[in-house]
């Protein structure tokens, strides 16, 4: 079975590579979004040491990682589910002894891995060049974050199986892809750090799981969170892991009883 | 064990219809009006471990719809449903194990990567050991003649060379029951030839069951001893090729080619009482239809060559294809 996964990790690399070009935009892309993040920030905080608990150069470093870290965690795993079950190549992963979304979930991961290996780490070398950051050293915040980053991956990865399964049973579904993208940026605090939004919407957010993709394991890293601080975010993340679970496996079930394959 | 039986198996299609013009569309918000297509109407099927079937039948007859309840893709409506001992969708991860697909108007190859890359995958996927892995790949790779293809990327594969690989990814894991839907579709006569000899001596070897849909009689002439003929989701044969032609190759035709223009009046006089009919195709061309299976063609001869003298002659056996012209034509309701 691991095997398996590994090879399906394996498939979606060199796929990637056979995809080049998306990922050299990809890197222009980031790039302008990360510099225009900074400057808008840096004019926002003006002379003013700090904002809403964090210091400018945190601000700075909050832009980086949690840009660097959605390379990671994004993918279009809603985008190709969609697409696969309303031209009918979903027939082709059924008659696979395996479970459709969690392979989906490998070739999510195994083009996270591709983006974090080939974009993420020598592109925050390069931008700590270019900005002033304030990056932890050789430390154990570092292991703390993988471990946070890759809940966050989980969760997103299973925000997006649920747009994709659901997009098969309405029918404009593009337009509900397109804004699920555009909630997630907003409400994982990848746009705005939660820290900035009114009380009220803060108390919302923290009931929600977009928090727990993008604002929980980049503050772990910006604000070194540490002891029961760190513990609390995990443990919150952890949940929204396993509660995510359930709906992702009652909605596909569903979709299975009444999938009609297209075509042939 | 039976490789498959299938009990009153059903399948119907709810469809949608839409209104005409903008208060249509308006209307199918609130009230959408569907239609109940019925596209396999209680089937009933049973097919032996290592048999080899034909299924037949016009476009839109049913029959990509119960390839996919055969194996698990659809939830049949009603009916029951055993193939290889499993039901193919409650039980789904297990029972597809045991089967083998290919559809020949869809690819199970990853498009932008190599062959061969698509192999491995499928290799892990069905927990092939190594060394049967090796043995089957290079086997199936010198039979099929792929060996030059593997390090390609599918999307640069001609049809024929990307059929002849689709079914190594079908047959990696050596199952035991094999689906083909149109696999020989567009495909020229040699790699149709190629496929199929390939197809008889899987069966041969590993007794492999085939249930195969085609629209090319060819393929059934050449594989199949067993036929089963769907029409509008039911199905309206199921037996031998050889009895379907008997029944239904009703005589056949032989073609004449005279010294002298000769009367047809004359013909039909001396052949008078026997079940048959002359033809005039040409000045001294005549086609002779014998209406009867047990009508000997020597027993017209005796009847004619003293009188008419015989340049050539040809005899014609009606094709698989014409018989199933007519069934699709004009229904099975003569058989
Ligand atoms: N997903 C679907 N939704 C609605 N109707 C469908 C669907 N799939 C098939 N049908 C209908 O069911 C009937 C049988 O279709 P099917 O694809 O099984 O035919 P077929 O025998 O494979 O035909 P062909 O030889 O053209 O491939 C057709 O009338 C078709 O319109
Ligand atoms: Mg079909």
């Amino acid at each position: 079975m691991l095997k398996m996964y590994l090879e399906v990790i394996r498939i979606r690399f060199l796929m990637m590579l056979a995809y080049r070009v998306n990922y050299y935009s990809g890197i222009v892309i980031y790039s302008i979004n990360i510099g225009v993040y900074y400057f808008l920030w840096m004019s926002i905080y003006g002379d003013k040491p700090s904002l809403q608990g964090l210091t400018a150069v945190q601000m700075a470093t909050y832009i980086a990682v949690s840009w660097m870290a959605r390379a990671f965690y994004f993918n279009n795993l809603d985008r190709e589910i969609a697409q696969e079950i309303r031209d009918g190549t979903v027939a082709i992963q059924l008659i696979r002894p395996y479970h459709y979304l969690i392979v989906k979930a490998f070739q999510g991961l195994g083009e996270g891995v591709f983006r974090l290996l080939l974009f993420s780490v020598p592109g925050m070398l390069v931008v700590s060049l270019v900005f002033p950051l304030d990056l932890p050293g050789l430390s154990w915040d570092w292991l703390k974050f993988a471990c946070s980053l890759f809940l966050g991956f989980i969760i997103n990865v299973e925000v997006n199986l649920l747009t994709g399964v659901l997009a098969f049973f309405i029918l404009n579904n593009e337009g509900m892809i397109w804004a699920k993208r555009m909630i997630v940026d907003l409400l994982s605090g990848l746009t705005i750090p939660i820290s900035f939004f009114p009380g009220w919407a803060q108390a919302v957010l923290s009931y929600l799981p977009f928090q727990a993709i993008s604002y929980l394991p980049s503050m772990v890293l910006v604000k070194g969170l540490s002891g029961d601080a760190f513990w609390h975010a995990l443990s919150v993340q952890a949940a929204w892991c396993v509660l995510l679970a359930i709906p992702v496996q009652l909605i596909w079930l569903r979709a299975r009883k009444t999938l009609i394959v297209q075509g042939g | 064990m039976r490789s498959i039986e299938a009990r009153g198996l059903t399948k119907e299609f709810k469809v949608y219809q839409s209104r005409p013009g903008l208060k249509g569309a308006f209307r199918d918000l609130l009230n959408r009006q569907y239609r109940t297509i019925r596209a396999v109407d209680a089937i009933d099927l049973t097919i032996e471990q290592g048999e080899m079937v034909a299924y037949i039948g016009e476009n839109g007859a049913g029959k990509s719809t119960t390839i996919k309840m055969l194996t698990g893709i659809l939830q049949p409506t009603a009916g029951e449903l055993k193939v290889n001992g499993f039901d193919p969708h409650r039980e789904r991860e297990k029972f597809v194990k045991t089967i083998g697909v290919v559809f020949g108007q869809r690819s199970q190859l990853w498009w932008d990567i190599a062959v061969q890359e698509s192999f491995r995958l499928l290799k892990q996927v069905y927990q092939v050991p190594d060394a049967d892995y090796k043995q089957r790949l290079d086997r199936m790779i010198e039979v099929l003649d792929i060996g030059g293809l593997l390090d390609q990327p599918v999307r640069k594969l001609s049809l024929g060379q990307r059929m002849r690989c689709e079914l190594v990814a079908a047959l990696i894991h050596q199952p035991k029951l094999l689906f083909l839907d149109e696999p020989t579709i567009g495909l020229d006569v040699l790699v149709k030839e190629n496929i199929r000899r390939f197809l008889r001596e899987i069966n041969r070897e590993f007794g492999t069951t085939v249930l195969l849909t085609t629209h090319d009689i060819s393929d059934i002439e050449a594989l199949c001893s067993r036929v089963v003929m769907l029409d509008q989701g039911k199905v309206i044969y199921d037996g031998g090729l050889q009895e379907l032609r008997r029944n239904w190759a009703k005589g056949k035709k032989v073609h004449f080619e005279l010294a002298r223009e000769v009367d047809m009046s004359e013909l039909e006089a001396r052949t008078a009482g026997m079940p048959l009919r002359w033809e005039r195709k040409g000045e001294r061309q005549v086609v002779l239809h014998l209406e009867q299976p047990d009508l000997a063609v020597s027993d017209v001869l005796a009847q004619i060559v003293q009188h008419v003298h015989i340049v050539e002659m040809q005899i014609e056996e009606v094709s698989t294809e014409e018989i199933v012209r007519k069934i699709y034509q004009e229904g099975m309701t003569l058989a």
